[in-house]
Protein backbone atom coordinates (compact mmCIF):
# COMPACT_ATOMS: atom_id res chain seq x y z
CA UNK A 1 0.00 0.00 0.00
CA UNK A 2 2.75 2.58 0.69
CA UNK A 3 4.74 1.62 -2.15
CA UNK A 4 1.48 2.49 -4.58
CA UNK A 5 1.19 5.49 -2.51
CA UNK A 6 4.91 6.65 -2.94
CA UNK A 7 4.76 6.32 -6.74
CA UNK A 8 1.15 8.20 -7.08
CA UNK A 9 2.43 11.31 -4.85
CA UNK A 10 6.09 10.93 -6.58
CA UNK A 11 4.10 11.29 -9.86
CA UNK A 12 1.75 14.26 -8.69
CA UNK A 13 5.28 16.65 -6.89
CA UNK A 14 6.80 15.98 -10.49
CA UNK A 15 3.79 16.46 -12.90
CA UNK A 16 2.86 19.99 -10.15
CA UNK A 17 6.63 21.04 -10.13
CA UNK A 18 6.99 20.55 -13.95
CA UNK A 19 3.54 22.69 -14.31
CA UNK A 20 4.67 25.46 -12.01
CA UNK A 21 7.94 25.97 -14.08
CA UNK A 22 5.92 25.65 -16.90
CA UNK A 23 3.43 28.24 -16.41
CA UNK A 24 2.96 31.87 -17.57
CA UNK A 25 0.58 33.33 -14.94
CA UNK A 26 2.43 33.00 -11.50
CA UNK A 27 -1.04 33.07 -9.98
CA UNK A 28 -1.18 29.36 -11.53
CA UNK A 29 2.57 28.58 -10.36
CA UNK A 30 1.83 29.60 -7.39
CA UNK A 31 -1.20 27.65 -6.65
CA UNK A 32 0.72 24.36 -8.34
CA UNK A 33 3.59 24.96 -5.95
CA UNK A 34 1.16 24.31 -3.06
CA UNK A 35 -0.37 21.20 -4.41
CA UNK A 36 3.26 20.33 -5.04
CA UNK A 37 4.10 20.81 -1.78
CA UNK A 38 0.59 18.72 -0.16
CA UNK A 39 2.59 15.71 -2.34
CA UNK A 40 5.70 16.63 -0.40
CA UNK A 41 3.80 16.04 2.52
CA UNK A 42 2.31 13.02 1.94
CA UNK A 43 6.08 11.62 0.93
CA UNK A 44 7.35 13.03 4.89
CA UNK A 45 4.00 10.75 6.28
CA UNK A 46 5.16 7.56 4.47
CA UNK A 47 8.97 8.29 6.20
CA UNK A 48 7.64 8.69 8.89
CA UNK A 49 7.96 12.39 9.93
CA UNK A 50 4.60 13.76 10.60
CA UNK A 51 6.52 16.70 12.66
CA UNK A 52 7.97 17.40 8.93
CA UNK A 53 4.45 16.89 6.94
CA UNK A 54 2.94 19.34 9.50
CA UNK A 55 4.93 21.81 9.62
CA UNK A 56 5.40 21.72 5.46
CA UNK A 57 1.65 22.26 5.51
CA UNK A 58 1.58 24.86 8.44
CA UNK A 59 4.09 27.31 7.06
CA UNK A 60 5.11 26.05 3.41
CA UNK A 61 1.36 26.34 1.78
CA UNK A 62 -0.28 28.40 4.51
CA UNK A 63 2.24 31.01 5.34
CA UNK A 64 5.03 31.08 2.36
CA UNK A 65 2.74 30.61 -0.69
CA UNK A 66 0.08 32.92 0.64
CA UNK A 67 2.77 35.65 0.99
CA UNK A 68 3.79 35.17 -2.14
CA UNK A 69 -0.40 35.16 -3.69
CA UNK A 70 -0.21 38.55 -1.83
CA UNK A 71 2.76 39.80 -4.03
CA UNK A 72 1.53 38.41 -7.00
CA UNK A 73 -2.43 40.07 -6.30
CA UNK A 74 -1.06 43.21 -5.26
CA UNK A 75 1.34 43.36 -8.47
CA UNK A 76 -0.87 42.38 -10.31
CA UNK A 77 1.17 41.44 -13.41
CA UNK A 78 -0.69 38.08 -14.64
CA UNK A 79 1.58 37.14 -17.42
CA UNK A 80 5.54 37.13 -18.18
CA UNK A 81 6.37 39.80 -20.90
CA UNK A 82 8.04 38.48 -24.25
CA UNK A 83 11.49 39.05 -24.45
CA UNK A 84 11.97 42.36 -26.84
CA UNK A 85 14.63 44.45 -28.14
CA UNK A 86 18.26 44.76 -27.29
CA UNK A 87 17.72 41.89 -24.27
CA UNK A 88 15.99 39.67 -26.36
CA UNK A 89 18.49 38.84 -28.99
CA UNK A 90 21.05 38.69 -25.81
CA UNK A 91 19.61 36.84 -23.10
CA UNK A 92 15.77 35.68 -23.40
CA UNK A 93 16.90 34.75 -26.99
CA UNK A 94 16.57 30.97 -28.32
CA UNK A 95 20.11 30.38 -27.88
CA UNK A 96 20.74 30.97 -23.70
CA UNK A 97 17.22 29.46 -23.07
CA UNK A 98 17.96 26.16 -24.88
CA UNK A 99 21.58 26.25 -23.08
CA UNK A 100 19.92 26.70 -19.85
CA UNK A 101 17.39 23.64 -20.21
CA UNK A 102 20.37 21.45 -21.33
CA UNK A 103 22.75 22.47 -18.05
CA UNK A 104 19.59 21.48 -16.28
CA UNK A 105 18.83 18.21 -17.98
CA UNK A 106 22.89 17.43 -17.34
CA UNK A 107 22.46 18.41 -13.82
CA UNK A 108 19.23 15.75 -13.74
CA UNK A 109 21.05 13.29 -14.86
CA UNK A 110 24.50 13.68 -13.36
CA UNK A 111 22.55 13.35 -9.92
CA UNK A 112 20.77 10.25 -11.40
CA UNK A 113 23.86 8.50 -12.04
CA UNK A 114 25.47 9.55 -9.01
CA UNK A 115 22.84 7.84 -6.70
CA UNK A 116 22.15 5.00 -9.04
CA UNK A 117 25.35 3.65 -9.26
CA UNK A 118 27.40 4.71 -6.10
CA UNK A 119 25.07 3.29 -3.87
CA UNK A 120 22.99 0.23 -3.43
CA UNK A 121 19.40 0.20 -3.12
CA UNK A 122 18.55 0.30 0.29
CA UNK A 123 15.97 -0.53 1.92
CA UNK A 124 14.69 1.27 4.70
CA UNK A 125 14.69 -0.37 7.98
CA UNK A 126 11.89 -1.77 9.35
CA UNK A 127 9.24 0.45 11.04
CA UNK A 128 9.41 -0.46 14.66
CA UNK A 129 12.39 1.07 15.53
CA UNK A 130 11.28 4.01 13.87
CA UNK A 131 7.99 4.70 16.28
CA UNK A 132 10.55 5.59 18.88
CA UNK A 133 11.27 8.66 17.03
CA UNK A 134 8.37 11.21 18.37
CA UNK A 135 7.63 15.16 18.13
CA UNK A 136 8.82 14.38 21.70
CA UNK A 137 12.76 13.51 20.58
CA UNK A 138 12.96 16.25 18.20
CA UNK A 139 11.78 18.59 20.67
CA UNK A 140 14.38 17.49 23.04
CA UNK A 141 17.11 17.30 20.70
CA UNK A 142 15.74 20.88 19.36
CA UNK A 143 16.03 22.27 22.55
CA UNK A 144 19.41 20.62 23.67
CA UNK A 145 21.78 20.30 21.54
CA UNK A 146 20.08 22.80 18.69
CA UNK A 147 19.51 25.77 20.72
CA UNK A 148 21.83 28.05 19.74
CA UNK A 149 20.85 27.52 16.07
CA UNK A 150 17.23 27.46 17.07
CA UNK A 151 18.01 31.41 18.57
CA UNK A 152 20.27 32.32 15.90
CA UNK A 153 17.13 31.59 13.69
CA UNK A 154 15.06 34.01 16.15
CA UNK A 155 17.52 36.87 15.23
CA UNK A 156 17.58 36.13 11.08
CA UNK A 157 13.49 35.73 11.29
CA UNK A 158 13.42 39.31 12.73
CA UNK A 159 16.02 40.55 10.55
CA UNK A 160 14.67 39.28 7.77
CA UNK A 161 11.04 41.26 8.86
CA UNK A 162 12.67 44.50 9.46
CA UNK A 163 14.61 44.06 5.56
CA UNK A 164 11.36 43.47 4.22
CA UNK A 165 9.92 46.13 5.46
CA UNK A 166 12.46 48.99 4.79
CA UNK A 167 12.87 47.52 1.60
CA UNK A 168 9.40 47.44 0.25
CA UNK A 169 8.16 51.04 2.19
CA UNK A 170 7.02 53.92 -0.53
CA UNK A 171 9.64 56.34 -0.38
CA UNK A 172 8.61 60.11 0.42
CA UNK A 173 10.30 62.56 -1.71
CA UNK B 1 0.12 -5.33 -4.07
CA UNK B 2 3.19 -7.49 -5.23
CA UNK B 3 3.39 -5.61 -8.29
CA UNK B 4 4.50 -2.68 -7.27
CA UNK B 5 8.08 -1.94 -6.67
CA UNK B 6 8.86 -1.16 -3.05
CA UNK B 7 10.50 2.28 -3.06
CA UNK B 8 14.52 1.98 -1.99
CA UNK B 9 16.09 5.13 -0.80
CA UNK B 10 17.48 5.77 -4.02
CA UNK B 11 14.07 6.44 -5.14
CA UNK B 12 13.60 9.01 -2.77
CA UNK B 13 17.07 10.32 -3.82
CA UNK B 14 16.59 10.70 -7.17
CA UNK B 15 13.10 11.59 -7.15
CA UNK B 16 14.71 14.52 -5.06
CA UNK B 17 17.60 14.67 -8.16
CA UNK B 18 14.36 15.28 -10.51
CA UNK B 19 12.68 17.88 -8.34
CA UNK B 20 15.93 19.96 -7.88
CA UNK B 21 16.68 19.83 -11.33
CA UNK B 22 13.51 21.25 -12.21
CA UNK B 23 13.51 24.47 -9.76
CA UNK B 24 16.86 24.82 -11.81
CA UNK B 25 15.16 24.64 -14.82
CA UNK B 26 12.97 27.23 -14.08
CA UNK B 27 15.86 29.16 -12.89
CA UNK B 28 17.03 29.11 -16.15
CA UNK B 29 14.01 29.34 -18.26
CA UNK B 30 11.51 31.89 -16.49
CA UNK B 31 11.36 35.85 -16.98
CA UNK B 32 9.71 36.63 -14.24
CA UNK B 33 11.29 37.12 -11.18
CA UNK B 34 8.02 35.61 -8.94
CA UNK B 35 8.17 32.23 -10.92
CA UNK B 36 12.42 32.14 -10.54
CA UNK B 37 11.10 32.68 -6.34
CA UNK B 38 9.06 29.70 -6.62
CA UNK B 39 11.72 27.78 -8.57
CA UNK B 40 14.06 28.38 -5.45
CA UNK B 41 11.24 26.91 -2.68
CA UNK B 42 10.98 23.45 -5.27
CA UNK B 43 14.20 23.18 -5.04
CA UNK B 44 14.06 23.91 -1.48
CA UNK B 45 11.66 21.06 -0.99
CA UNK B 46 13.71 18.52 -2.90
CA UNK B 47 16.76 19.56 -0.71
CA UNK B 48 14.57 18.79 2.27
CA UNK B 49 13.73 15.34 0.91
CA UNK B 50 16.44 13.82 0.68
CA UNK B 51 17.24 15.09 4.34
CA UNK B 52 14.17 13.30 5.54
CA UNK B 53 14.74 10.47 3.64
CA UNK B 54 18.58 9.70 5.02
CA UNK B 55 16.82 10.43 8.39
CA UNK B 56 14.71 8.05 7.87
CA UNK B 57 17.52 5.14 6.45
CA UNK B 58 19.75 6.29 9.74
CA UNK B 59 16.43 6.11 12.47
CA UNK B 60 17.41 9.83 13.64
CA UNK B 61 15.92 12.66 14.27
CA UNK B 62 18.64 15.74 12.99
CA UNK B 63 17.43 15.34 9.73
CA UNK B 64 14.19 17.16 10.39
CA UNK B 65 15.61 19.37 12.77
CA UNK B 66 17.46 20.59 9.81
CA UNK B 67 14.03 20.72 7.41
CA UNK B 68 13.22 22.93 10.16
CA UNK B 69 15.53 25.14 9.70
CA UNK B 70 15.84 25.43 6.08
CA UNK B 71 12.06 26.13 6.52
CA UNK B 72 12.81 28.86 8.63
CA UNK B 73 15.71 30.06 5.76
CA UNK B 74 13.06 29.90 3.18
CA UNK B 75 10.71 32.02 5.07
CA UNK B 76 13.00 34.66 5.92
CA UNK B 77 14.23 34.48 2.03
CA UNK B 78 10.85 34.46 0.61
CA UNK B 79 9.78 37.84 3.02
CA UNK B 80 13.02 39.91 1.56
CA UNK B 81 12.77 38.47 -1.89
CA UNK B 82 9.32 39.71 -2.26
CA UNK B 83 9.98 42.74 -1.03
CA UNK B 84 13.15 43.62 -3.34
CA UNK B 85 10.58 42.36 -6.09
CA UNK B 86 8.11 44.97 -4.89
CA UNK B 87 10.55 47.85 -4.68
CA UNK B 88 12.23 47.01 -8.36
CA UNK B 89 8.41 46.63 -9.74
CA UNK B 90 8.00 50.20 -8.67
CA UNK B 91 10.80 51.40 -10.25
CA UNK B 92 10.21 49.88 -13.60
CA UNK B 93 7.15 49.19 -13.84
CA UNK B 94 8.22 44.77 -15.10
CA UNK B 95 8.93 42.16 -13.74
CA UNK B 96 11.02 41.02 -16.15
CA UNK B 97 14.76 40.29 -14.86
CA UNK B 98 16.52 41.36 -18.54
CA UNK B 99 15.10 44.77 -17.22
CA UNK B 100 17.51 44.97 -14.27
CA UNK B 101 20.53 45.33 -15.49
CA UNK B 102 21.99 48.54 -14.53
CA UNK B 103 22.43 48.28 -10.49
CA UNK B 104 21.65 52.40 -10.61
CA UNK B 105 18.90 54.49 -12.25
Amino acid sequence: MHALLFWILAALAIIASVLVVGQRNPMYSVLLLIASFGALSGLYVILGSPFVATIQIIIYAGAIMVLFLFVVMLLNVPTEDPATGYHARLLGGAGPRRFGAVLSILLAIELGWAVTTKVQPTMFPSGEARAQMTVYDIGLKLFRDYSFAFEATSVLILVAMVGAIILARRERS
Amino acid sequence: MSWVPEPTLNSYLILSAVLFAIGTAGVFLRRNLITILLSIEVMLNAVNLTFVAVDRYLNAVDGQIIVFFVMTVAAAEAATGLAIVIALFRHRETLNPDAFTTLKW
